[in-house]
């Protein structure tokens, strides 16, 4: 089973809810793996250590121009659906735009005098880490100053070879990098607090999910904060309550120190327990 | 003129709160929302809008099945494995096209075409303070970047229009393309972080971005009070590497209080450490 961890609004705890479900899962002897595919801000490092046994590079394909086979017949800029390739007819001069290529292969396809050749460019990195015997975290790092993390995203997924339980950390927000990571999930979590900004950004993910069809849960952190808006909307629109964790200082001071929650408060083991079996059972559904 | 951008790499550390207090302190300023994926300044700032547009996010390819011959040569083409054949019919996953049109020049009986995504909208409006520019991108669209760029050239032309001189930008969390549009161009950009491992972290990436623009950066560590310690290794390794912290604001439950009451800080509480520090960011940063 796959269970992605998401949220609209940002820091509202879906990092805190997926090292803690997946510690849990470990203490409880279950195979697990957690993919951290907020490539932009990957964090789950930061929580768990393990030993790195892979380290592979995701690149894409970026067309190189040969000036001198080059026509300037102007085709592969007609074909270009991304204005990646500047093109000025008068005076000669053409030139592929790296940041705006998306690597689709329209030139190459487009150019018919085989002046278009191809370079590898790195957007990024996918590294895995072992935890414990059957236990692992793969990571998703995208590089600085690339424009979409989506494919380092569906990479970090895809080198999952693990039939077992998965637990995807999402990045926050509901386009593209959203969608890439809930896509295969079988079922979401989505993390919110109840305050204004928190209920606005879960009802954009509520639509968003039900538009792919998803079944999802919410989990509501700092719970005590803001008022009782989100819980009236989630009965309104029986959308099932997963997890309720309070505001409390102490949590904040584990989580700021890199802590992980059920290492630090065991008492909190059963909660991520009763997540996963209540998880389990609305999946069954 | 003076274009201010908002920004934090990691989520939930306070960039929205933050953008609507310094949105509330001058007279005629001009606010743009570019987190149009998760918008919720207009929740503090009510703006009245007087102008909304819609905006093409992309366009997706579509299967005329009437002509299609199931010839299947559109799905070796396609690089992002949005095409597949589903029980000897071949099948477009809209999720997964970019629309890079591949398919539709390839296809020898001319049976795919785009439909255009148009759902998503960008507005203009007056609020207390003066005018603000905000977004609402369609669930699952693509193309934020894109829509970030109009909101904030519309808040340049408003700018213009108004005689107005500061433009405050909300940014979104992260790194990628809408991150990259909010500050493309931007003046200065003031990173909002939080005391924890994760808010470090993801400061030290947003730093490498905005170096990348030569974007002149300042950094403000909220809810500081959370834990001091993590607030001192964040504050010796600014000071070592050049970077200015122009406040550190303590953790208040009342910035929730305010929320709910649809004021920013500043109108709820001016009087409170935290106010009093944020209006000394915008004289030192802002007005300035």
């Amino acid at each position: 089973m796959k269970i992605a961890i998401a949220s609209g609004k940002g820091g509202t705890g879906k990092t805190l809810m997926s090292t803690n479900l997946f510690r849990t899962m470990e203490k409880e002897g279950v195979d697990v793996t957690l993919i951290d595919c907020d490539a932009e801000e990957p964090n789950v490092a930061e929580f768990i250590s393990g030993k790195i046994i892979n380290v592979k590079p995701v690149v894409c394909h970026i067309p190189v121009i040969d000036a001198q086979k080059c026509v300037f017949c102007g085709k592969c800029h007609e074909y270009c659906s991304y204005h990646a390739i500047i093109f000025l007819p008068p005076t000669r001069f053409i030139k592929v735009v790296e940041d705006l290529c998306h690597d689709c292969g329209a030139c190459i396809e487009a150019c018919k005098f085989d002046s278009i050749d191809q370079k590898e460019k790195q957007l990024g990195l996918i590294t895995t880490y072992s935890c414990n015997k059957n236990t692992k975290i793969i990571e998703g790092r995208a590089n600085i100053g690339i424009y979409s993390p989506v494919p380092v995203i569906k990479e970090a997924i895809k080198s999952n070879a693990e039939s077992g339980l998965t637990i995807l950390d999402s990045p926050p927000g509901i386009s593209c990098p959203f969608i890439a990571t809930v896509y295969n999930a079988d079922f979401v979590v989505l993390v919110t607090e109840p305050t204004p900004f928190g209920l606005n950004d879960l009802k954009l993910s509520a639509e968003t999910l039900r538009k792919l069809n998803k079944p999802f849960g919410v989990i509501i952190n700092r719970a005590g904060l803001g008022n009782r808006d989100v819980y009236v909307w989630l009965e309104e629109n029986n959308i099932p309550l997963l997890m309720e964790i309070k505001f409390d200082r102490e949590i904040a001071r584990i989580y700021s120190r890199g802590k992980i929650l059920v290492d630090e408060m065991p008492d909190f083991n059963n909660l991520f327990v009763k997540l996963f079996k209540t998880i389990c059972n609305l999946n069954k559904k | 003129m003076n274009e201010i951008a908002i920004i934090s790499g990691k989520g939930g550390t306070g960039k929205t709160v933050i953008s609507a207090a310094l949105a509330t302190i001058g007279k005629n300023i001009v606010v743009a929302d570019c987190d149009v994926d998760a918008s919720n300044l207009y929740l503090i700032l009510l703006p009245t809008d007087y102008h909304s547009e819609r905006f093409i996010t992309g366009y997706k390819a579509v299967i005329d099945y009437r002509t299609c011959t199931n010839c299947g040569k559109c799905i070796s083409y396609c690089r992002f494995g949005a095409i597949n054949k589903l029980s000897d019919k071949v099948i477009i996953s809209e999720t997964d096209c970019d629309g890079c049109m591949l398919c539709t020049r390839v296809c020898p009986s001319v049976s795919v075409s785009m439909v255009k995504s148009d759902n998503s909208y960008w507005y203009t409006g007056d609020f207390r303070n003066g005018k603000m520019v905000h977004a609402r991108l369609a669930p699952g669209e693509e193309n934020s970047g894109k829509l970030v760029n109009v909101v904030r050239d519309q808040a340049r032309k408003v700018l213009k229009e108004t005689m107005s001189d500061i433009i405050i930008i909300d940014g979104p969390p992260g790194t990628g393309c809408p991150a990259i549009s909010s500050i493309t161009g931007a003046d200065k950009a003031i990173i909002i972080t939080e005391p924890t491992c994760s808010g470090f972290h993801d400061m030290k990436r947003i730093l490498d971005l905005t170096a990348n623009f030569r974007i002149e950066s300042y950094v403000v560590i909220n809810k500081y009070d959370l834990n001091v310690e993590v607030t001192n290794q964040i504050t010796d390794w600014c000071q070592s590497n050049g970077y200015r912290i122009i406040g550190k604001l303590p953790f208040d439950t009342r910035v929730v209080d305010a929320m709910l009451n649809c004021k920013s800080i500043i109108e709820w509480m001016p009087d409170s450490e935290i106010s009093i520090k944020i209006k000394s960011i915008y004289r030192d940063i802002i007005n300035n």
